[in-house]
């Protein structure tokens, strides 16, 4: 995996500005690539693949969702059905980025779905974790994959998903979006 | 009592209380605060458990088994960040139990932001059906977004609009099974949080937020189907922007009040005010003063719709 550049700008609430002309309305992701008008738009069957290879979230987790693009890239999560496009303020949950090479889960979608992860999850320590949400950079020995991992630490006695970490070069980059950085003691 | 200098707003409703001083006393006192338990995110025996670990101070709200009573700020602490924890005031939880949604559901919140009621809705309903979210603040939907984000809710959709014009047709044209029509109002109950609410009251302002509330709460009766239900509420004392409201759509709109169980101390609804009579169903609606259960002060009622 090559050079990453971190994405700062991420705003969780996807209202930042939005390269495409798909920036004020969402539109529901195609099944599969036979469906496909939009060129370059992800299909549903390539973004349930990328969580199962990349973090063991088995397809069946997202059974319940439906997914939407606003935005180039910007994928958001529903827990419902509506005709597409629809033209709203948002629709349930920003999800995944898309327009990168290596994409990438937000956050919240980690929170929430995170738990299901089976591979691609580090664990950190209380101390570790602080480090981590304060926002700040970390080395770390890791064995596995560069990339995009998902970080988990103990809360009341089990691990929870805190949020998305990049790892590359010896060194766990924190990817927790401005907005949601707390100084907690360690 | 009246350091600000501004007139004495409270002196207004002492006709309508039971124990002036008793009412007095705790309008005066600061209002401790309070979390829900998120239990999109966590249980109710887990979230003590973290808070426990992280030397916080809590007391179970007795009459709501989601709400503690916390020391402090809710915000900087790892349950909340890991959206376990929400910062709602009791009262505040009181309206979305009232309309009680069930799972796959649609539900409008009809003065949605920031959020606390909407997240509140998804809770109960698991996640499942659908909470439309309406406000008209930009900037305050952008609070409402960060919320349902850390809260982890996935069946809310948001729409930026003026509620009273509010448009089905992103949602199919179909209409709610439930509406919650938490209103902007002149916020006179939750005096124990913000002081200065008594000394900007005005009344012209009263008068002016009530034509916005008879608008919005008409809107949701329409929006919603026959045999489903609307619950109105505030936080202010004023009759003018709650029996009055009702008592305007009850003439305007096909619903009725229906009388409901709350699991605090409260007072009917008041059937006059100052020379003018209101339907007298609009004794089913409750009001909450802060004496009561040392809250802050509440207005609730629901509706059926009934064509």
């Amino acid at each position: 995996m090559g050079e990453h550049e971190r994405d700062d700008s991420e705003d969780e609430d996807g209202t930042g500005e939005s390269p495409t002309n798909d920036g004020h309305r969402f539109d529901r992701l195609p099944a599969t690539a036979e469906e496909r008008v939009v060129p370059d738009r992800p299909t549903r069957r390539e973004v349930l693949d990328w969580w199962d290879e990349r973090f063991g979230v088995e397809p069946v987790v997202f059974d319940s969702h439906t997914f939407w693009e606003r935005g180039d890239g910007k994928i958001w999560a529903f827990r419902e059905e509506l005709a597409t496009p629809v033209e709203i303020e948002a629709l349930g949950m920003t999800f995944l980025r898309t327009r990168q090479e290596h994409w990438k889960p937000t956050m919240a979608a980690i929170q929430r779905f995170g738990e299901h992860a089976t591979r691609n999850v580090v664990h950190l320590d209380r101390e570790r974790a602080a480090e981590f949400l304060a926002g700040r950079d970390q080395e770390l020995d890791w064995d596995g994959d560069w990339g995009y991992l998902v970080v988990t630490h103990d809360l009341a006695g089990r691990p929870e998903p805190l949020g998305v970490g990049l790892y590359v070069y010896g060194e766990l980059r924190s990817q927790v979006p401005k907005g949601r950085r707390r100084d907690l003691d360690g | 009592m009246d350091e600000t200098g501004s007139s004495d707003v409270l002196a207004r409703y002492e006709p309508l209380v039971d124990d002036v001083e008793a009412f007095r006393a705790a309008c005066r006192r600061p209002l401790p605060s309070a979390v829900r338990v998120n239990t999109l995110r966590t249980t109710v025996e887990r979230a003590p458990r973290a808070l426990n670990a992280e030397g916080i101070d809590h007391e179970r709200v007795a009459w709501h088994p989601h709400l503690l009573k916390l020391d402090g700020q809710s915000g900087a602490n790892w349950p909340y960040v890991q959206g376990w924890l929400h910062g709602q005031e009791e009262v505040s939880a009181l309206p979305a139990r009232v309309l009680d949604p069930d799972p796959g559901q649609r539900v409008w919140d009809a003065c949605a932001a920031p959020g606390s009621k909407t997240t509140q809705l998804a809770a109960l309903m698991d996640d499942r059906g659908l909470v439309v979210a309406t406000d008209d603040n930009l900037g305050r939907l952008s609070a409402l977004r960060s919320n349902t984000e850390r809260l982890g809710a996935t069946s809310v959709a948001v729409t930026n609009e003026d509620a009273r014009v509010h448009s089905l047709s992103p949602f199919g044209e179909e209409p709610y099974d439930r509406a919650l029509v938490d209103v902007p109002c002149s916020c006179e109950g939750t005096v124990r949080k913000n002081p200065d609410t008594l000394a900007e009251w005005t009344l012209e302002h009263v008068l002016g937020i009530a034509g916005a509330q008879k608008g919005i709460l008409r809107r949701a009766v329409q929006a919603t189907r026959p045999g489903g239900t609307v619950v109105y509420s505030t936080c202010t004392f004023a009759p003018e922007e709650n029996e009055g409201v009702l008592d305007y759509v009850l003439d305007e709109e096909p619903c009725r009040l229906v009388e409901f169980d709350l699991p605090l101390a409260s007072s009917p609804g008041v059937t006059g005010w100052e020379g003018e009579e209101f339907d007298p169903s609009v004794a089913r609606a409750r009001r909450i003063y802060p004496h009561q259960n040392d809250t802050g002060g509440f207005f609730c009622a629901k509706l059926e719709v009934t064509g």
